[in-house]
C-alpha cells in the first residue's frame, strides 16, 4: 500500500491546497477514491460506468485500494459489497442504468442492514429500446430504497460528493448507504477543470465501532433477519419490530440533513432566488438551466435557479419556502416520468404553478432553448 | 474571445474523433481558455458513427452534452455524409450562421442541391481537406487522420496555436496517465509502435498539422445556383 497521510475530513474538504486539473468525470471519481481510504472495491462493468471502476482497479494496482475484484454480475457485486461492509471495512462500487436495476433488490437490503456503503450511479437509459446514453430514470426507482441520494452536476461535484459521502454514511447517527448519482457521459465522459486535493492525503479509516448496530452478530438484527426473519412470525411483536426498524432507517436519513449542511453547504444551492420564475433542477439539468437563464437574461427576462444536491433526504422545507413567492416553477428533467417534478409538487403549497418539463429522455441532450421557451411562456 | 465556440466532430469509430477533441481541448486550456470536451457514441466498434464535442470560451461553460448548435463542424469521413453515419441528419443540422464546415475528402462531395441551398442561406463556409491522404503520406499511417483534421482547423480558424497543439500532443502520447477505453488504448499502441520514440511521433504529427493547415481549401457556394461549386483558391 502507498503511504498517505491521514487528515481530518474537514481539512481535506475545505483547507487543503487544491490543484486544478483537466480531467473527465470518471477520472474525478478515481481521484476521489484515491483519497478516500477505501479498503475494498468490487466492480462489474456497464457503460457509462466501466471507465470509473476500471480506474479504481488501477488504484488497486497502484496500492491505493486494499482489495479489488470483479463480481459475476451487479446483483453479486452489491451482495458482496454488503458482506464486506458488514465485515467492518470501507467499501466502494459503482454501476448505472440496467446495472442498477439488475442489482435492485440489494439497495433496500443495504439500507435495512445499516451498511454505510458508498455507491456511484452513472445514470443511463434502461432498456428497452436499448440506449447507453444518459437518462435519470433509474433515480425514480431508487427514491424509496432508504439510501441517501446525492446528484452531481459536474465532475467537481462528483469528486466532492463521493468523498463527503463516506463521511456522512459512516456517522453513527446515520450509518446507511449513500448513492452519488452522476449523469452518464454528460459528467462521466466530459473533460473539464476539477480542483483536487494533494494525492498524499486521505480520509481517516472507517471505524466499524461507529456502527449503531452490532457487526455480524448472529443474535441481533440485521443478521438475525437472515437466520430468523420476522416474516416467519405472525404476531404483533414481529410486526412492530419490522415497522419500527423501517422508520428508524427513514429517521437515519433525516439525521443526515445536519451533516449534509455541514459538508455540502446545504441540500440546495440557489441563485437569484427572489425571481418570479424559478427553475428547480438536479444533475446536469442544472447546467442546461444555467445556460437558459443566461440566454433569458439577454432578452431581459429574469429567472432564478434552485439546484437540488440531495434528493434523499429531500429538501422539503427549503423548496416550500423558496417557492412561496414565485409565480412559476419550471422543472427540467432528463427522464420521461418527471420524478423530480412529482417530488416538488408534493411540497409546493400552490402546486398548480409547477411546470412539469421540459423533459428529454433516451439519451437526448436537452437544448437550453427548450427551457428558455418555458421561461418566455411563464413571463407572459 | 468573448463568445463561446462550439465544435462538433463527426466521424467513424477508430478514426480518433474523441482523441482529436481531447488534444484540442487540452491545447485550448494550455492557452488559458476554458474548454469542455465530451464524446458521444453507441456500440463501441470501428466504423460505427462516433462524435465528439469541444466547447471553447473565455468564461465558464455551463451547457453540457451534445453540441446542438455548432459554429464549426468537422467531418472526419465522407461516409458520415454519403452513408448517413451520423447522429444528426443532415450532417450540418444546427450549424450556426457563418458556420464553418471542414470535410475530410480528396474531392468535393456530391452534396444535394437542397443541402447546398441551406448552407448558402446560412452563409456557411465549406472547406475540403484530404486529411487521410496527408496522414498516410506524411505520418505513414491513416491513424493520423484526426491530427490532419486539427491541422485543417488551425489553417482555417487560428482558434488555437500550433505550439499549443504540439504541447497537447506530447502530453497525450508522452506517457502521462490518462483515461482511454480498451479499443482506444489498443489504437494508441498501434500508433506508438509506428514510431521509435514519442518525440518522433510528435514531430511527424506536427508535420501533418502543418501540411494539413496549408492543404485545406475553401469551396464557394454560389447562393443563386447552389449545386455548382466554384473553387476559391
Amino acid at each position: 500500500m502507498i503511504e498517505q497521510k491521514i487528515v481530518e475530513p474537514e481539512y481535506l474538504f475545505f483547507q487543503a491546497d487544491r490543484e486544478e486539473v483537466f480531467i473527465t468525470g470518471s477520472e474525478a471519481l478515481k481521484e476521489a477514491i484515491k483519497r478516500a481510504n477505501v479498503d475494498m472495491a468490487i466492480s462489474y462493468p456497464i457503460t457509462p460506468q466501466s471507465e470509473s471502476m476500471h480506474l479504481v482497479g488501477d488504484l488497486y494496482v497502484e496500492g491505493y485500494v486494499r482489495e479489488y475484484f470483479r463480481g459475476e454480475n451487479e446483483f453479486a457485486v452489491m451482495s458482496a459489497v454488503a458482506g464486506a461492509s458488514m465485515g467492518g471495512v470501507r467499501v466502494f462500487t459503482a454501476t448505472g442504468g440496467p446495472g442498477t436495476l439488475r442489482a435492485f433488490e440489494i439497495f433496500p437490503a443495504w439500507a435495512g442492514a445499516r451498511v454505510p456503503v458508498v455507491c456511484a450511479f452513472m445514470t443511463r437509459g434502461v432498456n428497452s429500446p436499448l440506449s447507453i446514453q444518459p437518462d435519470t430514470i433509474e433515480m425514480a426507482f431508487m427514491l424509496h430504497t432508504g439510501i441517501v441520494m446525492f446528484h452531481a452536476e459536474t465532475a467537481q461535484d462528483l469528486y466532492d460528493m463521493l468523498l463527503k459521502a463516506f463521511v456522512i454514511a459512516e456517522k453513527p447517527d446515520v450509518h446507511i448507504p449513500v448513492g452519488v448519482f452522476a449523469d452518464g457521459f454528460f459528467v462521466t465522459h466530459t473533460r473539464e477543470k476539477v480542483k483536487i486535493d494533494p494525492a498524499e492525503i486521505k480520509l481517516p479509516p472507517y471505524n466499524p465501532y461507529s456502527s449503531p448496530v452490532p457487526v455480524m452478530d448472529m443474535e441481533n438484527v440485521p443478521v438475525r433477519h437472515m437466520r430468523d426473519p420476522f416474516v416467519m412470525k405472525s404476531n404483533f411483536i414481529s410486526y412492530a419490530a419490522h415497522a419500527s426498524w423501517q422508520q428508524e432507517i427513514l429517521a437515519a436519513a433525516e439525521r443526515a440533513r445536519k451533516h449534509i449542511h455541514k459538508y455540502l453547504g446545504g441540500l440546495v444551492e440557489t441563485e437569484n432566488e427572489e425571481a418570479e420564475i424559478l427553475i428547480i433542477a438536479s444533475g446536469t439539468a442544472v447546467s442546461q438551466s444555467r445556460e437558459a437563464i443566461a440566454l433569458a437574461c439577454q432578452e431581459g427576462l429574469n429567472a432564478g435557479l434552485v439546484k437540488i444536491k440531495s434528493i434523499r433526504p429531500f429538501p422539503e422545507e427549503e423548496i416550500r419556502k423558496l417557492t412561496q413567492k414565485a409565480k412559476a416553477v419550471i422543472v427540467p428533467e432528463f427522464n420521461r416520468v418527471g420524478w423530480l417534478c412529482k417530488e416538488i409538487k408534493s411540497v409546493v403549497e400552490d402546486n398548480t404553478k409547477v411546470v412539469g418539463g421540459p423533459r428529454v429522455f433516451g439519451g437526448m441532450t436537452m437544448p437550453p432553448h427548450l427551457i428558455l421557451a418555458e421561461i418566455r411562456r411563464c413571463s407572459q | 474571445m468573448n463568445r463561446k465556440i462550439s465544435i462538433r466532430m463527426s466521424g467513424l469509430g477508430g478514426q480518433g474523433v474523441v482523441t482529436a477533441a481531447h488534444i484540442l481541448g487540452v491545447a485550448t486550456t494550455l492557452e488559458g481558455l476554458v474548454s469542455t470536451v465530451n464524446p458521444f457514441f453507441g456500440a463501441e466498434k470501428r466504423l460505427a458513427p462516433a462524435e465528439s464535442y469541444v466547447r471553447i470560451s473565455s468564461s465558464q461553460i455551463d451547457e453540457r452534452g451534445e453540441v446542438l448548435y455548432p459554429n464549426i463542424i468537422m467531418i472526419f469521413h465522407p461516409h458520415v455524409i454519403t452513408l448517413g453515419k451520423c447522429y444528426t441528419m443532415p450532417f450540418f443540422d444546427g450549424l450556426q450562421p457563418e458556420g464553418i464546415l471542414i470535410i475530410n475528402s480528396e474531392q468535393p462531395l456530391d452534396l444535394s442541391k437542397e443541402d447546398l441551398t441551406k448552407l448558402g442561406q446560412l452563409n456557411a463556409r465549406l472547406f475540403y481537406l484530404p486529411a487521410t491522404q496527408i496522414a498516410t503520406q506524411v505520418a505513414e499511417t491513416e491513424l493520423s487522420t484526426n491530427i490532419a483534421m486539427l491541422g485543417g482547423l488551425v489553417g482555417v480558424t487560428r482558434l488555437v496555436s500550433v505550439e499549443a497543439i504540439r504541447e497537447s500532443l506530447a502530453e497525450r502520447f508522452g506517457g502521462r496517465k490518462f483515461l482511454a477505453s480498451a479499443t482506444t488504448a489498443a489504437l494508441d499502441d498501434v500508433l506508438k509502435s509506428k514510431f521509435a520514440q514519442v518525440t518522433q511521433l510528435v514531430d511527424r504529427n506536427m508535420e501533418v498539422v502543418h501540411k494539413a493547415s496549408e492543404a485545406v481549401q475553401e469551396y464557394f457556394i454560389k447562393k443563386k445556383e447552389a449545386g455548382s461549386l466554384c473553387m476559391l483558391r
